[in-house]
C-alpha cells in the first residue's frame, strides 16, 4: 500500500508582478509601448545587456520544493501567508503551470480550493448540484447516483427547487461542500475550506474527510488551523516562503510551525515585513504596547490596562473613512482567543492622508499568563484589505491582579478571565 | 466517467499534455451543462422568456426589408425579399452571437478558471453552442417565411449542416482568438462590438453580394462570412442564386485557417489564463 501517487521535484512557480500597475491586467497599448521600446532598444544595443524593466518584478511563490506523497497519506501543508500553500495545490490540480520543475501524478485527482466554484445563484439548488458537479468532474450518472445522498447530507430537501440567491449563507456552504465530499478521488486536495459553515457541519465536514482517509484515499489539505490538521493529518509539510521547511509528522511540523510564528513576531520589525497580504495602500510600521503612563511594555499584566499602538502609512495620499482595523489574538496553541474589531463597537476609523497612529485602548486586560500573538488586519470597510500580517507581535502576560483578589486564575485551564457575581439563595 | 486508466499524470513547464484531448472528451458533459446553464439563467425572471429568440430577428428582418428591398429597391434574386434577408440573418446572427458570447465567456467564467481545472476550450465552446441553440431557434421563423410564400427548396437544402459546420467554424475561430486575447487585454471587450456591428454591414446580409462590383469580388470573399452566408443562400434559395466557387473556397480556406490558427492561440495561452485573469 506504499507506492507513491505523487511525485513532486524541484517545483518552482514565478510570477512577475507589475509595481504600479492599477489593473490586474495589460492593456494592448502597454505592451505596444513595452514591444516597441524593447525593440528600439535592441536595434540600437544588439549585444547590450537586458535591461530589467523597474515596474515589473519577477517573484518566485515557489522554489525548488521537492517531496513525494504515498498512498493513503494525508498530508496537511501549513505555512504563513504567501509561504506557496495555495500555489502548490494550484499546480496540483493543474489549475496554473508550474515554472520548474515536474511532477508525477497516479490516479483520479480531485481539488476543492473553494466551496462552491461555479454554483450560479439563478438556479435552483438541484440545478446547482448537477452543475457543480460536472464542473468538478462527475458525470451525470454519477451525480444523479449520489443525489439523494448529497441532498441529505446537506440538509437542504426542502429547498430543492429554490433559487440558491435565495439561500442562507450555511445552506449555501453546505449543499456546495455536499457536492464536493461526494466525489470519488484517489487524491483529494483541499484548500482551508473548512473555515466555513456552522460548528455541527465542520464537525461533519472534517468527519467526511477522515473517511476519505480511511478508505486508504490520499489527501493533501492546506490549513491555517493547527488543530484540524493535527486531527485530520498523518503528516506535515511546512513551506517557508516558497521553499520546503520540513517534511515530518503533522505533530512535530505544527510545533515547528508555531515555534517560528513566535520567534517572526519577536523577531523582524514590523517595517521590514514582508509576508503580508492586502493591497498594500495602507501599511502598518510599527506596533506598540503601552501601559497606562505610555511607556512601551513587552510584557504585560493580566488585569492592566493597556493601549495598543499601530504606527500606518498610507500611500494613497488621501484620507480613508470607515476604515476596520482588527487586532487578532493567538495562543500558544494558534486559537484566536478574541479580536479586537472597529466594527464590533461601530468604531471604525478614519486614516490621515499620509501617516499617523491608530490606538486601541482595552481595560483590566482578561487574559492569563502566557504568550500570545497579534496579527493586525486593516481593510477599507468591506471593500478591499488593505494590510494583513500575520504574528505581528507577540508578548507574553504575566499574572497579575485581575480579580483584585490576588489570584492569578487558572492558566492551565483557562485563557480568559471574567468576573462574575456569586451569591446562594 | 470512469477513471480505470492508471496512467501517470505528468506536469511540467510547457507540456503540452497529450492528455488535452483524452481530458476534452472526459469532460464532455460540461459542454453540455455550461451551455445549459447559459440558456436556463438567460430566461430566469423574464415574462415572455424564449420567444425573446425569435422576437429579435424577426424584427431585424423586417427592418431590413423595409430598407433595403423596398425603399433601396436592391434586387431580390427573383426570391422573396424577407427570404432572402432571413437566409442570411440566420448564420449572420449565429457568428455575431457566438462571437460575442464566445469572447467573453472566459471573463464571465473567471472563477471556474482560477479554482478549477477543466480543458478550458470547453468555455468558449460552450458559449458557442448556447448561439447554436439560439439559431436553430430562429430558423422556426424560416420555416415559417417559406410556408408563408409557398416556398420550397431544392435537393441543395440537404447540404445546409455543412454550411452550418462553416459558420461553426468561423465563429469558433475567432471566438477563440478573442476570447484568449480578452484575458490579458481587455481592450477586445471593447473591439468586439464594433466589429459585430461592422460586419452587419460589410457582409451581404441585407442584400446580395451580387450587387458588389465584379472587379471587388475577390476581395469581398476574404471577409469569411460571405461565403457562409452565400453558401446558406445558395442551400435555401435553389438554383435562383448561384455560387461563385472559386472565392466560395477561399472563404473556406480562411475558415480553415482562422479555425486552426485560433484553437493553436488558445492552447498556447491558455495555461496562463489563471495567473492573468
Amino acid at each position: 500500500m506504499s507506492d507513491t501517487v505523487i511525485l513532486v521535484e524541484n517545483l518552482g512557480k514565478k510570477y512577475v508582478i507589475g509595481h504600479q500597475q492599477r489593473l490586474p491586467y495589460n492593456t494592448m497599448r502597454e505592451s505596444m509601448v513595452r514591444g516597441a521600446k524593447s525593440f528600439g532598444r535592441n536595434l540600437l544595443k544588439p549585444f547590450g545587456q537586458k535591461v530589467p524593466n523597474p515596474a515589473y518584478e519577477e517573484f518566485w511563490a515557489l522554489k525548488d520544493v521537492s517531496f513525494e506523497i504515498k498512498q493513503g497519506d494525508r498530508v496537511g501543508i501549513i505555512g504563513r501567508n504567501g509561504a506557496g500553500k495555495s500555489t502548490v495545490l494550484k499546480i496540483l490540480s493543474r489549475i496554473t503551470e508550474p515554472t520548474t520543475g515536474r511532477i508525477s501524478i497516479k490516479g483520479r485527482v480531485a481539488s476543492l480550493l473553494e466551496v462552491g466554484t461555479g454554483f450560479h445563484p439563478e438556479l435552483t439548488g438541484r440545478e446547482n448540484i448537477y452543475l457543480n458537479g460536472a464542473i468538478l468532474g462527475m458525470s451525470r450518472t454519477e451525480i444523479k447516483k449520489k443525489f439523494d445522498e448529497i441532498v441529505a447530507f446537506a440538509e437542504v430537501e426542502k429547498f430543492l427547487d429554490t433559487p440558491v440567491k435565495r439561500y442562507s449563507s450555511g445552506m449555501y456552504v453546505r449543499l456546495a461542500f455536499a457536492v464536493a465530499a461526494h466525489l470519488e478521488p484517489e487524491i483529494l486536495l483541499v484548500d482551508e475550506v473548512l473555515a466555513v459553515g456552522d460548528v455541527g457541519f465542520q464537525k461533519k465536514c472534517i468527519g467526511k474527510m477522515e473517511d476519505v482517509g480511511r478508505d486508504g484515499r490520499t489527501v493533501l489539505f492546506v490549513s491555517h488551523s493547527m488543530n484540524t490538521m493535527t486531527s485530520l493529518c498523518n503528516r506535515g509539510i511546512l513551506l517557508e516562503s516558497g521553499t520546503l521547511c520540513s517534511d515530518t509528522s503533522a505533530e512535530e511540523a505544527s510545533r515547528i510551525y508555531l515555534n517560528k510564528a513566535f520567534s517572526v513576531a519577536r523577531g523582524t520589525p514590523l517595517s521590514q515585513r514582508r509576508d503580508r497580504s492586502g493591497s498594500g495602500k495602507v501599511r502598518a510600521y510599527s506596533f506598540r504596547i503601552l501601559n497606562e503612563e505610555g511607556r512601551e511594555e513587552v510584557s504585560l499584566e493580566s488585569g492592566k490596562d493597556y493601549y495598543f499602538e499601530i504606527g500606518y502609512h498610507n500611500h494613497t495620499g488621501i484620507i480613508i473613512k470607515d476604515v476596520v482595523v482588527s487586532l487578532d489574538i493567538y495562543d500558544e496553541r494558534d486559537i484566536i482567543v478574541f479580536l479586537l474589531r472597529t466594527n464590533f463597537t461601530n468604531s471604525n476609523l478614519e486614516l490621515k492622508a499620509d501617516r499617523g497612529q491608530i490606538v486601541c485602548r482595552i481595560k483590566n486586560l482578561p487574559l492569563t499568563n502566557g504568550l500570545y500573538r497579534f496579527s493586525i488586519f486593516i481593510s477599507d470597510a468591506d471593500r478591499e484589505i488593505l494590510d494583513y500580517i500575520e504574528d505581528a507581535a507577540s508578548v507574553s502576560i504575566e499574572a497579575g491582579d485581575f480579580f483584585g483578589t490576588g489570584s492569578p486564575g487558572l492558566p492551565s485551564h483557562c485563557k480568559i478571565l471574567a468576573k462574575a457575581e456569586w451569591s446562594t439563595s | 466517467m470512469t477513471y480505470e486508466d492508471k496512467t501517470e499524470l505528468i506536469i511540467e513547464a510547457g507540456r503540452t499534455e497529450k492528455q488535452y484531448w483524452k481530458d476534452l472528451w472526459r469532460y464532455r458533459e460540461l459542454f453540455y451543462f455550461l451551455a445549459w446553464r447559459d440558456i436556463v439563467v438567460r430566461y430566469k425572471q423574464t415574462a415572455i422568456g424564449i420567444a425573446w429568440a425569435l422576437i429579435r430577428p424577426f424584427l431585424t428582418m423586417v427592418v431590413f426589408t423595409v430598407v433595403f428591398g423596398k425603399l433601396a429597391k436592391l434586387p431580390s434574386e427573383g426570391v422573396p425579399y424577407p427570404i432572402l434577408v432571413f437566409a442570411a440573418m440566420l448564420p449572420w446572427q449565429f457568428f455575431a452571437n457566438a462571437l460575442s458570447e464566445c469572447s467573453n465567456s472566459l471573463i464571465g467564467n473567471a472563477n471556474l478558471i482560477s479554482k478549477v481545472y477543466f480543458p478550458r476550450l470547453i468555455v468558449p465552446g460552450s458559449a458557442v453552442i448556447v448561439s447554436f441553440v439560439d439559431f436553430l431557434v430562429s430558423g422556426i421563423i424560416l420555416l415559417a417565411l417559406m410556408a408563408w410564400y409557398n416556398f420550397v427548396p431544392d435537393w441543395r437544402i440537404i447540404t445546409l449542416p455543412l454550411f452550418i459546420l462553416i459558420a461553426f467554424g468561423a465563429a469558433m475561430g475567432a471566438g477563440l482568438w478573442l476570447a484568449a486575447l480578452n484575458v490579458k487585454y481587455r481592450d477586445f471587450r471593447y473591439i468586439v462590438p464594433f466589429i459585430v456591428q461592422f460586419g452587419l454591414y460589410i457582409s451581404p446580409v441585407g442584400f446580395s453580394s451580387s450587387i458588389v462590383p465584379e472587379q471587388w469580388r475577390m476581395i469581398y470573399s476574404l471577409n469569411p462570412m460571405v461565403g457562409v452566408i452565400d453558401g446558406f443562400r445558395w442551400a435555401i434559395l435553389g438554383g435562383k442564386v448561384e455560387l461563385d466557387w472559386p472565392k466560395f473556397i477561399l472563404s473556406l480556406a480562411l475558415v480553415a485557417l482562422l479555425f486552426a490558427s485560433g484553437v493553436w492561440y488558445f492552447r498556447k495561452t491558455e495555461r496562463t489564463f489563471a495567473d492573468v485573469i
